[in-house]
């Protein structure tokens, strides 16, 4: 399964040169890897639906008790079909999409590492693994939505949505960290059996709050709905790919996983199932006042995915059974859609309905999967979508709580704007007077519409025949959801009952609206208006702040002047220390004693005094630099009388080799001048005579206050049997702690390189830097 | 003795800072190297002062005999002297490699990036 | 107010003297000199000395002979430029390190050969002393690059 999951991660890099080699057939060679990845998952159907759940288990940082570990089970699978399936129908069509599109390597790179990582967000055991995986799908995603990144826009789109889904995860995270917590393991499989404990603890609420906000931006769920119709600055296969099938799945995906471990609760149906609700509405309400071909299809993308969430959180077993037939149903005839967007602007360059009109007569073959799959998002008998409206009417009118007859409502709603959206989208292109175009339109190559066709057959299939996949997948699914097997058989007939009554309703309704499309948006003008205090606005608002907060900030502290930099950091210091003191009276243990000194080292230390003070104020450079000497000399002597030989001679030469630099740098600088005043002069003297203050109080309340002993015992009772050295601290810096030293001569090389490259970079510039000099 | 060291140490951070606060950039850089001899005194001191005892174990015996110096403390002021004089040499040439760009030894005048 | 900030360069030959005592001395020094750091290095293991003072002592010798004699003259002494004495010092104590994985064993762990020898009797060769001497190289490199560029810049 790792390997599996690796794969895509591994071809990535080859995927340019394999497009070099065969330019016209790149797409259809990379689909190969999808394709054996579904066939792969498609074996594993039966084990799967019938002995349960798949878990493999390597150990990754055993230190960190973080393993890689995976499990594949009902959940998992339908969503793993569906990410290679469409992957490999997506490859086969952006290859000819994009065909003369400089950047496609680039393109399928992405691609291919998104479809790694999505299989690693729904194939991961392991929360924090999950969380990787999650944070490589927005990353990729961001990648992908600024794809022509020539474009300011679609850059600044890009950010949006990565901001917005980023943001998410930070929550996102910490609310692992804290299932993590109060479930005793980061598994999920260990997870999943806790629901109780976990919906008992204290902190369950805030847990799920941080996870559902994760969720939520990933899903673009109210209020975060407002970055998915603007990542349709995405090339349109992108769009089908991440945006409608599959990425912005990945939070609904999470929400129905965790549902047997967080979800049953009332705060759990409240969250998910008003946030689903309202964008449900939202969603298709948008969806009917947009006109551009793609925004339309991603808000009635935003009504499913704010009807899946509203499902989960509902988490009764026809709703979770409600859920997965969704799912799949919108993958199936929303990626067709995408696709078919793609195609009525590849093939005739129009991007907004109202200039499309009338074509079915050049894009049979188009215009047939447009219409198969607008039947099945309105729910028409006899596709899929017909039975998962079904399924989702009867989980709204049979659930038990109190406000049931609000979601029904809202499902009804929904219900009768969304058959009004697919009626747009299924009848205004093909139908009707047709709409000017500088040449006749030709079908599109057979690449593109194999990805319509497959979908939109598959809608019409599963509808017909709903028991291929009804007894297993589906309710395989919805078991590892619900937490409980649950076998349930789907018909696409079930007599005449209310939800088909109110299915009938909802498609006259929205007939009427399609009718009347354009009257509908003239009357809900009045939304722009109100967008205008939406949360697109506030996102932009934060924005903003941030800029205008950062700008003050570094106005505030970046004044660009050294000395106030080291002034501020200095006095932070001081008055940090002053504070812990004050706090802390007891750690001030000053305890001077000057009785046991001798004449020698009395003499040495106001050698070294007199030293530094004379570096300090001497005018003259060369008196500085030897005053310097002297400071570095009489340090030496001091490392001599305490018993350090080491030391000492290192201190000597270095010092001789300081000297030696001094002078062959310094003296091409000018000499000293009188730069500042005499009260800042004072008034630096004054700050460096406090920190030397403080440095003075710290040092000897240190060596007033030796509770434990020195660590060194070890290192001074093993160097010989252990080192084989007598020189203890050689056998520390060669031995005991060759690490450090080793991260020290690296240090010690990157410093001789960087002396080296700023002097050579010098040379090379003298050409140009006595004109800019010289004026 | 220690009480004594902790006033020099504290002379010597005195003066490095004033040092380090001047304009003119000769005085940083000796700023700097009487800032990392403070520093490596300041650990040698804090890690206690030991007259005639080397932490150099004798010819014919296992463990030094008595108490001996903190090792710990000399390897680490060791490389941090070496480690000083790299870091030293690497702002002394940028220094006057600024001071060749920006024709000036003032640091008030080197607050713009772009110059 | 326009100030003076430019000042002539120092006289070039003021830096390094031609007298020739300088010379004489240096000439005669620079052997003694490293091969009391090769000394220092060997012995470093059971008295004072180790890798980073025979590197100062040695870049010492080098400094030395670079003002009695010229920057080309250093560099002759050194065969191999600077920059290669640090590459390669960061190998062998890296090498040192990777002894210990063969085995099994964490990175840097110490492995000792004892050798037999007629004369000097049992000799002790182990991986600290190869990443003592890597150390050493990239004292040596890292001070004598800097001093030898820098000299260089004022011719």
């Amino acid at each position: 399964m790792l390997t599996g999951i690796l794969s895509g991660f591994l071809l990535a890099p080859l995927a340019p040169a394999l497009h070099r080699l065969f330019p016209r057939y790149s797409g259809w060679l990379l689909a190969l890897l999808p394709a054996g990845l579904t066939l792969y998952f498609f074996l594993q159907w039966l084990p799967v639906t019938q002995q349960g759940p798949l878990l493999t288990h390597i150990d990754w940082v055993p230190a960190l008790a973080m393993p890689l570990s995976f499990m594949l089970d009902g959940l998992s699978l339908l969503f793993a079909l569906m990410i290679c399936a469409i992957g490999a129908l997506i490859f086969i069509y952006a290859g000819r999409y994009l065909e003369d599109h400089r950047d496609l390597p680039r393109l399928y790179v992405l691609l291919l590492c998104f479809m790694a990582s999505m299989l690693g967000v729904v194939l991961s055991d392991n929360l924090i693994v999950l969380f990787v995986f999650w944070e490589l799908t927005s990353i990729t995603s961001y990648l992908l939505i600024g794809f022509n990144h020539e474009d300011a826009n679609a850059r600044a789109k890009a950010l949006q949505g990565l901001i917005v889904t980023v943001g998410g995860g930070l929550a996102l995270m910490t609310g692992f960290i804290l299932l993590g917590h109060i479930g005793g393991s980061y598994e999920l499989s260990v997870l999943i059996t806790r629901g109780d404990t976990i919906t008992a603890h204290p902190l369950y609420g805030l847990t799920l709050v941080l996870i559902v906000l994760g969720a939520f931006t990933k899903s673009a769920q109210f209020p975060f709905h407002f970055w998915l119709p603007n990542a349709m600055a995405a090339p349109t296969p992108v769009s089908a790919y991440l945006h409608s099938a599959t990425m912005v799945k990945a939070g609904i995906y999470l929400l129905a996983r965790l549902h047997p471990a967080m979800g049953g609760t009332e705060l759990w149906l409240l969250l998910l199932g008003g946030a689903g609700a309202i964008t449900m509405v939202l969603g298709v309400f948008l969806a009917l006042r947009a006109t551009g071909i793609k925004r339309m299809l991603a808000y009635s993308t935003v009504m499913a995915l704010g009807t899946l969430t509203m499902l989960i959180g509902l988490g009764t077993r026809t709703a979770l059974l409600a859920a997965m037939s969704y799912l799949l149903a919108h993958s199936l005839y929303k990626g067709a859609l995408f696709m078919v967007a793609g195609i009525i602007d590849h093939q005739t360059g129009r991007k907004d309905f109202l200039d499309t009109g009338g074509w079915a007569r050049y894009l049979p073959v188009t215009s047939a999967c447009a219409g198969l799959a607008a039947l099945s998002l309105a729910g028409v008998m006899p596709l899929f979508g017909f039975i998962a409206k079904e399924q989702l009417l009867e989980a709204g009118l049979n659930h038990g709580h109190a406000l049931a007859p609000l979601f029904s409502a809202a499902i009804v709603v929904a219900a009768a704007l969304g058959v009004a959206v697919a009626a747009v989208i299924g009848i205004r292109p093909w139908f009707g007077k047709p709409a000017a175009l500088t040449h006749t339109p030709s079908e599109a190559p057979p690449a593109m519409l194999l990805g319509p066709a497959l979908l939109a057959g598959l809608g019409l299939l599963l509808g017909l025949i709903p028991g291929l996949i009804d007894r297993t997948l589906l309710s395989a699914a919805a078991s590892a959801s619900l937490g409980e097997t649950v076998t349930q058989p789907l018909a696409l007939w079930h007599g005449i009952n209310t939800a088909l009554l109110i299915s009938l309703g909802a498609v006259l309704v929205g007939l009427v609206l399609f009718r009347y499309w354009q009257g509908f948006r003239h009357y809900t003008r009045w939304a722009d208006t109100l967008s205008r205090f939406g949360p697109e606005q506030a996102y932009h608002r934060l924005m903003d702040g941030l800029v205008a907060l950062s700008n003050g900030q570094t106005r505030l502290l970046q004044s660009g002047y050294l000395r106030y930099y080291l002034i501020s950091t200095l006095l932070t210091l001081v008055a940090l220390v002053v504070a812990a003191l004050w706090l802390n009276p007891d750690a001030l243990k000053l305890r001077p004693d000057f009785t046991d000194i001798q004449l020698h080292e009395a003499v040495i230390a106001a050698v070294l005094v007199i030293a530094t003070l004379a570096a300090v104020t001497l005018q003259s450079r060369l008196g500085a630099v030897a005053s310097l000497g002297a400071v570095g000399f009489s340090i030496a002597l001091l490392y001599v009388l305490f018993s350090a030989p080491d030391l000492s001679i290192t201190q000597v030469l270095v010092e001789t080799l300081t000297v030696i630099m001094l002078v062959l740098v310094l003296f091409r600088l000018p000499g000293f001048l009188r730069l500042t005043r005499t009260r800042t002069r004072l008034a630096d003297a004054l700050v460096g005579i406090t920190v030397g203050g403080m440095v003075t109080v710290l040092l000897l309340s240190v060596l007033g206050s030796r509770y434990h002993g020195s660590i060194a015992h070890y290192f001074i009772s093993e160097s010989v049997p252990a080192g084989y050295g007598r020189n203890i601290v050689n056998v520390i810096l060669v031995d005991f702690r060759a690490l450090d030293t080793l991260g020290e001569i690296f240090v010690l090389a990157l410093a001789a390189t960087g002396v080296y490259a700023m002097l050579k970079l010098r040379s090379k510039g003298d050409t140009t830097e006595p004109e800019e000099t010289h004026d | 003795m220690t009480s004594l060291m902790a006033l020099v140490v504290g002379v010597l951070y005195a003066a490095a800072i004033y040092m380090m606060l001047r304009r003119s950039i000769v005085k940083l850089v000796i700023g700097l190297v009487l800032l990392s001899n403070a520093a490596n005194l300041l650990i040698f001191t804090a890690a206690g002062l030991h007259r005639d005892a080397p932490p150099l174990v004798p010819d014919d015996a296992q463990v030094p005999a008595g108490l001996v110096a903190d090792p710990l403390a000399q390897a680490l002021i060791l490389t941090a002297i070496v480690i000083g004089f790299g870091v030293l040499a690497f702002a002394v040439v940028l220094i006057r490699r600024a001071y060749e760009v920006v024709e000036a030894d003032d640091m008030n005048q080197m607050r713009d990036t772009d110059t | 107010m326009t100030r003076e900030r430019r000042i002539p360069p120092p006289d070039r030959n003021a830096l390094r003297t031609q007298s020739l005592i300088l010379r004489t001395t240096g000439f005669f020094l620079l052997p003694l000199l490293l091969l009391f750091a090769l000394f220092l290095l060997l012995r470093g293991h059971n008295a004072p000395g180790g890798g980073f003072i025979a590197g100062l002592v040695a870049s010492a010798a080098i400094a030395v002979h670079l003002f009695a004699m010229s920057e080309a003259g250093a560099r002759r002494v050194l065969r191999v430029d600077p920059r290669d004495l640090i590459a390669w010092g960061l190998i062998l104590a890296l090498a040192a390190g990777v002894i210990g994985l063969f085995s099994g064993q964490p990175f840097l762990t110490a492995h000792w050969l004892t050798v037999s020898l007629p004369v000097f009797g049992e000799l002790k060769l182990g991986s600290p002393l190869l990443f003592d001497l890597g150390v050493f190289l990239v004292v040596l490199g890292t001070a004598s690059t800097i001093i030898i560029n820098l000299a260089e810049q004022d011719t």
